[in-house]
């Protein structure tokens, strides 16, 4: 297996903290993702996970802490400056626009332009369509009919071309959040076979899922939220089942994390 | 596993060819209301409605009904080509006919001849303001048209309001703007250069050019793709990082300003403006609208869509004043259409859904 050493740190947070006003959803969380790295977020509801990648991406203001985006300090405004940056996030409900073909889809909100001129920029449509192909190629996955609208397309092929949209682009931190969750099981195996592609290509993925087999099979290691806490930080091959349960349960809390019991 | 079908995992793709343009389904139904008024017409009135029957003209088309056909849909196919904009946006627009109204009004002021007939014109709206090269009437026009549509998205993009509302409450204040710029008197006797804007066929020319213009504009610029994408998922295209508030008040501001045309156009036509002018003009751009497959719901339909809607339209006019009906029914027919138009979207949409 890889050796991730700190030398390709992609994404570090230190002391990263959210409170809601009295209630702490994120206390002090300190976390790596090295290159090349899959990493899972597991936790019970409410644990922290889901508030963790939004200050992460930008789509709440953090209380307190820092986010590094290869060793240098960030401060995003926005979850389009955080995903300019280079963090894609593949949303839970699909960010995507039922109406439109595929190359619309992905370059939503960034399309390539041929002649600049403010809201009436002249699109590049051929370059967008070519574009599509290599990121479609990238993830592996096949859509023959791009131009077709994703209003026709099933859950899974329209959850494949939310993540082909992360692939699109030079990405340097792709996050899934429960991409899996509302697909079927030919359709989850679909995205999973993604997720591999990526890990193929040495780009690093966070992933939050609920579902241990496909973070056993798929993950390098595995971070676990209690209680808005980090309380285990486990290697997939040091680590089992009954274990990960244990320290998302409450029943065992890592040696490192005494402030999270 | 098929030959046209490719997948990994188990998961297939469908690389069926892409389903026909929805514009054919209307231009069919065009082609349908032709055929139904030629049948009623040989068999009610012994005349053809399209057809020059009888060698009057020496053509083969009855010119002179084709063109008032197109005619009389110019004017509020102008607005169309705005509110298909809007509906698009997932919008809707109810100012326009009023806007109309003031626009006309205000545009007519700065457009008046001095002299009628040798004596000095006693109806002049502003003292010592007569003469005026046409392209100020036009510009001050469209400032009215883009500042009612500014103010219109404004509302809708910050205040959150629903568009029914705003655009509501922009229909009944331009009204009232209309009949207070001169206490309801009507503004006549433009100058020879304002009255050819709508003489003879150039509200056809305008309205084509226009049409045109915004065809290119809805399907090849990044403003089109932002409004199919906001209209289709706000919420995804926020999340992309398109700027919706912007981009929202940019197209009511665009309708605002074809509104403001389209007055133009019609004081340019008539010779005059009154406060009453584009009463339910509104309602008419919607029913082309929707007729021409542009969905109420938002993110679907286009310009040639509501072209060939305003034909429909225009069609179903002249056929009814053909068949020497009453304008109670046509009105009536109207009505009936249009929800019927919204209700096949429905149908439409409700298949789109139970194939997910």
């Amino acid at each position: 297996m890889t050796d991730f050493t700190n030398a390709n740190v992609v994404l570090e947070t230190r002391d990263l903290t959210k409170h809601y006003g009295g209630v702490h959803a994120l206390e002090g969380a300190n976390f790596v993702i090295h290159q090349g790295e899959h990493v899972a977020i597991m936790g019970d509801n409410g644990a922290g996970k889901s508030t963790f990648v939004r200050q992460i991406t930008a789509v709440e203001q953090r209380t307190r802490g820092d986010v590094l985006l290869h060793g240098k300090p960030t401060h995003f405004s926005s979850p389009i400056a955080a995903r300019e940056a280079g963090i894609e996030t593949v949303f839970q409900n699909l960010a995507l626009a039922d109406h439109l073909d595929v190359p619309s889809n992905l370059f939503l909100g960034r399309e390539k332009v041929k002649f600049k001129f403010g809201p009436f920029s002249i699109l590049d449509n051929k370059a967008m369509r070519e574009a599509t192909m290599a990121g479609l190629e990238k993830t592996g996955v096949k859509i023959p009919n791009i131009l077709n609208s994703i209003e026709n397309m099933s859950g899974g092929q329209r959850q494949c071309v939310a993540i082909a949209r992360t692939a699109a682009f030079a990405s340097k931190l792709t996050i899934m959040d429960e991409p899996t969750a509302a697909l079927g099981v030919q359709e989850t195996a679909q995205v999973e076979n993604i997720i591999r592609t990526l890990k193929g290509q040495g780009e690093p993925l966070i992933l939050i899922s609920h579902n241990m087999r496909q973070v056993f099979d798929l993950m390098d290691r595995i971070v676990v939220f209690r209680r808005g806490r980090i309380c285990a930080n486990l290697k997939v091959s040091e680590t089992d089942p009954q274990d990960v349960v244990a320290y998302i349960t409450g029943a065992k809390t890592g040696a490192e994390f005494p402030e999270a019991a | 596993m098929s030959k046209n079908q490719h997948g990994i995992g188990g998961l297939t793709f469908d690389s069926k060819k892409k389903a026909r343009a929805p514009e054919w389904n209307v231009f069919f139904a065009l082609l349908l209301i032709v055929v139904i008024f030629e049948g009623l017409g040989q068999a009610l009135m012994g005349q053809s409605l399209l057809f020059d029957t009888g060698d009057r003209f020496g053509t083969i088309f009855n010119e002179a009904r084709l063109k008032i056909i197109i005619l009389q849909v110019a004017i509020i196919g102008i607005i169309a080509l705005g509110s298909t904009q809007v509906i698009i946006l997932g919008g809707i627009d109810l100012s326009p006919g009023s806007v109309v109204g003031v626009t006309a009004m205000v545009a007519m002021s700065f457009a008046q001849v001095g002299e009628i007939n040798g004596m000095a014109n006693p109806k002049l709206m502003f003292e010592g303001i007569y003469n005026l090269p046409v392209i100020l009437p036009v510009l001050v026009g469209l400032c009215v048209g883009i500042l009612a549509g500014a103010v219109n998205g404004a509302l809708i993009a910050y205040t959150k309001i629903p568009p029914f509302i705003a655009t509501l409450g922009m229909m009944v204040t331009a009204r009232g703007a209309a009949k207070w710029w001169s206490k309801g008197q009507p503004i006549s006797f433009p100058t020879d250069g304002y009255a050819a804007l709508g003489k003879g066929m150039m509200p056809v020319v305008i309205f084509i050019l226009l049409a045109i213009l915004f065809h290119l504009i809805l399907k090849y610029t990044v403003y089109g793709k932002h409004t199919y994408a906001i209209g289709s998922n706000e919420q995804a295209s926020r999340m992309s990082g398109i700027k919706v508030e912007r981009h929202k008040m940019l197209v009511y501001t665009i309708a605002g300003a074809l509104a403001a045309l389209a007055a133009v156009v019609l004081s340019s036509k008539n010779l005059t403006a009154q406060a009453g002018m584009g009463v339910m003009y509104e309602l008419d751009a919607i029913a082309m609208v929707v007729i021409g497959g542009v969905s109420l719901t938002g993110g679907r339909g286009s310009i040639l869509g509501t072209v060939l809607g305003a034909l429909i339209f225009g069609v179903i006019i002249s056929g009814f004043t053909f068949l020497k009906l009453d304008a109670y029914y046509q009105e009536m027919v109207k009505g009936v259409i249009i929800v019927g138009a919204v209700v096949l979207d429905q149908f439409r949409q409700q298949r789109a859904a139970s194939r997910m």
